[in-house]
């Protein structure tokens, strides 16, 4: 039903599609996926028609709906036939409460007042909303905000729906019931679903075809057992089944489960070390207020030198609050925190000293970035910090090495943004590192590079405490969690204990293999040493 | 009103809100009665607990209170500092600042005397009263909804001034988020520089938020043309350019007494009439519909009503019983019937409305998360 003919897509300096054929089926749920900066968004917007109009470069080629031809009609008059729901699903509302929004493209596409009640009231019972129909649009919870992001769309009875990483911004229970409600829709009414994500292990298992962009133009497509097999990217159960050699890939943790019996007889992984190192900072019956919301309460915490702590739950359950709350600039209700050797409290101290002791990168990297260089940046902070000339510049290389001094900030991808904030931050020389939401955007290859840098801070004595909605990301990196749930601690520990505990918190290897398996790596290692045993 | 008194619970069109409470400004404006004065304020404070809706903006009026009473205070203030009626009982016996020459016809201080304050005082009462109003028609009606009931053709206007009015509680946010962002960082001091380092992220920021809106928009259908002939664009275009012009050359003609006549009267009342039909011919190119719009009946009709009367009320009082509307300084202000009737009757749509369709404590809504800091 949409096909794409010979589609080429570039800027002056470099191409990003290059002669895409494609062609889309209804009632499809397509993943589209692919690093960071392939051109992912690029290809969803030559479907809706955002690109070339609201990007700029050259488009040639066609793009077919229903065998005609659209690639020369504009947005809007697509919206009876493409739905579009972005990124961040507050920046597009137009109207403030849910039912409004979702009316909204009705009354634009001139629906009978009737028609547009029954679709209303359709709606919002096909996306179990129907609670919210008067709420305020900015007082929803992320998971409803999407929610409402779809529904909005899904009125005007559109017959492809396409969603720029719908999940990214979700804790997993949310996630999970977006993507629930999506494979109802696709099931139930037909509709065609295009969809960029970064984290694959949410998606694979729903999708019924995979387009992967490897990053030179073309675009490859098959089932997603067959482009995950040779996919740069890959969720873990697909790394698992991999070094396992299973054959086919399982894709769901339920088929990975039953392969993965062969793999119990393994030796379990060395347990891991007993958390030491001295408390850097430590916080005590924590409370912090906003109006009549208790955001915090009594939430103790010890962040441990060389040590990376996790912090972890759904949306609005306070994890903003402490962060800003230990970093001091947050106002605090109650409690202690006493942070370094000479115990000082952070909110006591002028924001520059604060600088010293404990460093925090916010959610929205970009904030922390105002000039037009790298190396104006790197001066500045250089210059804020009271430091020698270089050591910011130095810091960035060793974070993300090889980026070029006369760069934009803007121009930089995601994960060199964040290591360009990092540096930034750093050059203070704070023994507690803060990360509010780092892996917002950023793909595998990403994440790992991520992963690096945080281990090598800690190995250099800083406390890092990462508040993160990503499952796979903790296990990876983290050697303890921290689990809030409105407002207080419900569980804290070892990442291995806590992931075991709670099923939506254990990353993929957990479920197939049972804690305490926790890493691919591990299991990787563990396979290697007894190929190693049989060969002697 | 049958049955319920004003019917079952929802929202009252928000024009009718607007011509009730620009009816009460105008004739707050008409007296300086401070009896009058008061009674007006306690009414429209009376019908706003009553009938606002449980929106955002529904606690509003009490900081259109706070800025009532500020005016009153300045206006007092000012009477203090600046002086006033010289003759008269005298409250503090205040030394006059003496002045150079050239400054003739200010004083500066000198004695404070009761008359000079009582008139002060209704003054600041009277535009006072006029801003409550304003706050009350603000924390009644939807603003919102009030834009989006323009006339079709004018919706793309409305719509831009809808997106205007919601981007500023998103600015606050973005300068808030920013202003801690940036306390994070060593930079450039500086007035210039610590300037730059927070207006450039905000700018980036509402530059991207403006496109993601407008992508959102754009993608949902807004600004279709439809399948309109080409003719009956330009026959538009061509009947709205020409009501521009007829209505600016009446203008200049009637303010412009060496203008001849001719060219004064007709001409305008021609280029108005060119531009209605201009309207109603863009606004049937409109393909569009409404979700449940804000129904016009009796109620709106009453609403409106009052307005218009107690507006007529004050005119009347203002010409026939100047002592009430205008009491001297010198005694104590009384009131008429006639007055009376005027404060009292706007109470009116306090029970002869409908109950707003969402309560006022209902929809408190717990705070971001994100207002950490």
């Amino acid at each position: 039903m949409i096909e794409l003919r010979g589609l080429s897509f570039g800027y002056a300096d470099r191409r990003v599609l290059d002669g895409v054929d494609l062609l889309l089926e209804e009632g499809e749920l397509v993943l589209v996926s692919g690093r960071t900066g392939v051109g992912k968004s690029t290809l969803l917007g030559v479907v809706t028609g955002l690109v070339p109009r609201f990007s700029g470069g050259t488009l040639r080629g066609d793009v077919l709906l229903d065998g005609a031809s659209v690639v020369d009609t504009p947005p809007r008059e697509r919206a009876h036939l493409v739905g579009y729901v972005g990124q961040d699903p507050v920046a597009g509302y137009v109207t403030d409460t849910v039912e409004e929004e979702l009316a909204y493209g009705m009354e634009q596409l001139g629906v009978p007042a009737a028609t547009m009640r029954r679709r209303v009231e359709e709606t919002l019972d096909l996306l179990g909303i129907a609670e919210l129909r008067r709420r305020d649009l900015r007082s929803l919870s992320g998971g409803e905000q999407q929610r409402v992001a779809i529904g909005s769309v899904l009125t005007i009875h559109p017959r492809v729906l396409v969603l720029d990483e719908p999940t990214s911004a979700l804790d997993p229970t949310a996630a999970e019931d977006v993507l629930a409600t999506l494979t109802r829709l696709v099931h139930d009414l037909g509709l065609t679903v295009l969809l960029a994500e970064h984290r694959l292990e949410r998606v694979v298992p729903f999708a019924d075809r995979v387009l992967l962009l490897p990053g030179d133009g073309r675009v490859v497509t098959g089932t997603p057992e067959e482009v995950l097999r040779t996919s740069p990217v890959a969720p873990p159960i697909v790394e698992l089944g991999r070094a396992a050699g299973w054959e086919p890939l399982p894709l769901r943790v339920r088929d990975a489960r039953r392969r993965a019996v062969a793999l119990r007889t393994l030796p379990k992984p060395p347990a891991d070390a007993p958390v030491g190192g001295a408390p850097v900072l430590s916080a005590r019956g924590l409370t912090v207020v906003h109006g009549s919301h208790v955001a915090l309460r009594g939430v103790d915490l010890d962040l441990r030198e060389g040590r990376v702590t996790a912090l972890m739950g759904r949306n609005g359950s306070g994890k903003s609050s402490l962060i800003w709350a230990l970093q001091g600039s947050g106002r605090r209700r109650g409690g202690t925190v006493l942070v370094g050797e000479r115990r000082v409290d952070p909110a006591a101290l002028s924001p520059a000293e604060r600088r010293t002791h404990v460093g925090l990168v916010p959610q929205t990297a970009a904030d922390l970035l105002y000039l037009e260089t790298v190396s104006e940046e790197c001066a500045a902070s250089d210059e804020g910090a009271g430091a020698a000339p270089g050591r910011c510049r130095s810091l960035l290389d060793r974070l993300a090495p090889g980026i070029d001094d006369t760069t934009h900030p803007r121009d930089l991808s995601e994960g060199q943004r964040l290591a360009l904030a990092l540096a930034v931050v750093l050059t203070a020389r704070p023994r507690v590192l803060l990360l509010d939401e780092p892996t917002r955007g950023l793909d595998y290859a990403g994440k790992h590079e991520l992963a690096r840098i945080v281990h090598d801070l800690a190995a250099d004595g800083h406390a890092v405490l990462i508040a993160t909605h990503d499952v796979e990301f903790t296990a990876h990196v983290a050697d303890g969690v921290v689990v809030l749930a409105d407002g207080e601690v419900v569980s804290a520990g070892p990442t291995r204990e806590v992931v075991a505990e709670s099923p939506s918190f254990a990353p993929q290897v957990t479920k197939i293999l049972g804690p305490p398996w926790l890493r691919v790596e591990e299991v990787v290692r563990a396979l290697a040493a007894e190929d190693v045993g049989e060969g002697s | 009103m049958a049955g319920a008194p004003g019917g079952l619970p929802r929202d009252l069109h928000p024009v009718a809100w607007w011509a009730w409470a620009i009816g009460l400004a105008a004739a707050a404006s008409m007296t300086t009665n401070p009896l009058l004065l008061l009674l007006l304020v306690a009414v429209t404070s009376v019908v706003v607990l009553a009938r606002r809706s449980g929106h955002p903006w529904g606690r509003s009026f009490r900081l259109y209170l706070w800025l009532g009473l500020a005016i009153v205070v300045l206006r007092v203030l000012f009477r203090v500092v600046f002086g006033g009626v010289e003759t008269g009982t005298v409250l503090v016996p205040l030394p006059e600042v003496p002045l150079p020459d050239w400054v003739a016809g200010v004083r500066l201080l000198g004695p404070v005397t009761r008359e000079s304050l009582l008139a002060g005082l209704y003054d600041g009462m009277r535009l006072a009263t006029i801003v409550v109003c304003v706050g009350a028609a603000n924390s009644l009606a939807n603003p919102k909804r009030l834009l989006a009931s323009v006339p079709p053709a004018l919706y793309e206007i409305g719509t831009a001034l809808v997106v205007a009015v919601s981007i500023f509680p998103q600015l606050a946010d973005s300068v808030r988020r920013v202003r801690a962002a940036q306390a994070l960082r060593g930079g450039a001091g500086g007035r210039v520089g610590r300037l730059r380092r927070f207006l450039v992220p905000v700018l980036e920021d509402s530059l991207e938020r403006s496109l993601a809106l407008a992508a959102g928009m754009d993608t949902r259908g807004y600004g279709r043309s439809g399948d309109l002939p080409r003719g009956q664009r330009a026959l538009t275009g061509a009947l709205l350019l020409s009501a521009l012009v007829g209505i600016c050359v009446g203008t200049y003609a009637l303010l412009d007494p060496t203008a001849p006549q001719w060219l004064a009267g007709p001409v305008l009342v021609a280029g108005v009439v060119v531009a209605a039909l201009g309207l109603l011919s863009a606004g049937r190119r409109v393909a569009r519909t409404r979700y449940r719009p804000d129904p016009w009946s009796a109620p709106e009709l009453m609403t409106v009503a009052v307005g218009v009367a107690v507006a007529a009320l004050a005119h009347r009082l203002a010409t026939t019983e100047l002592v009430v509307a205008h009491p001297g300084v010198d005694g104590f202000p009384s009131l008429s019937v006639l007055g009376l009737a005027v404060g009292v009757l706007g109470l009116l749509p306090a029970v002869a409305t409908p109950a707003p369709a969402s309560t006022f404590a209902g929809s408190e809504a717990p705070s971001m998360e994100g207002s950490a800091v």
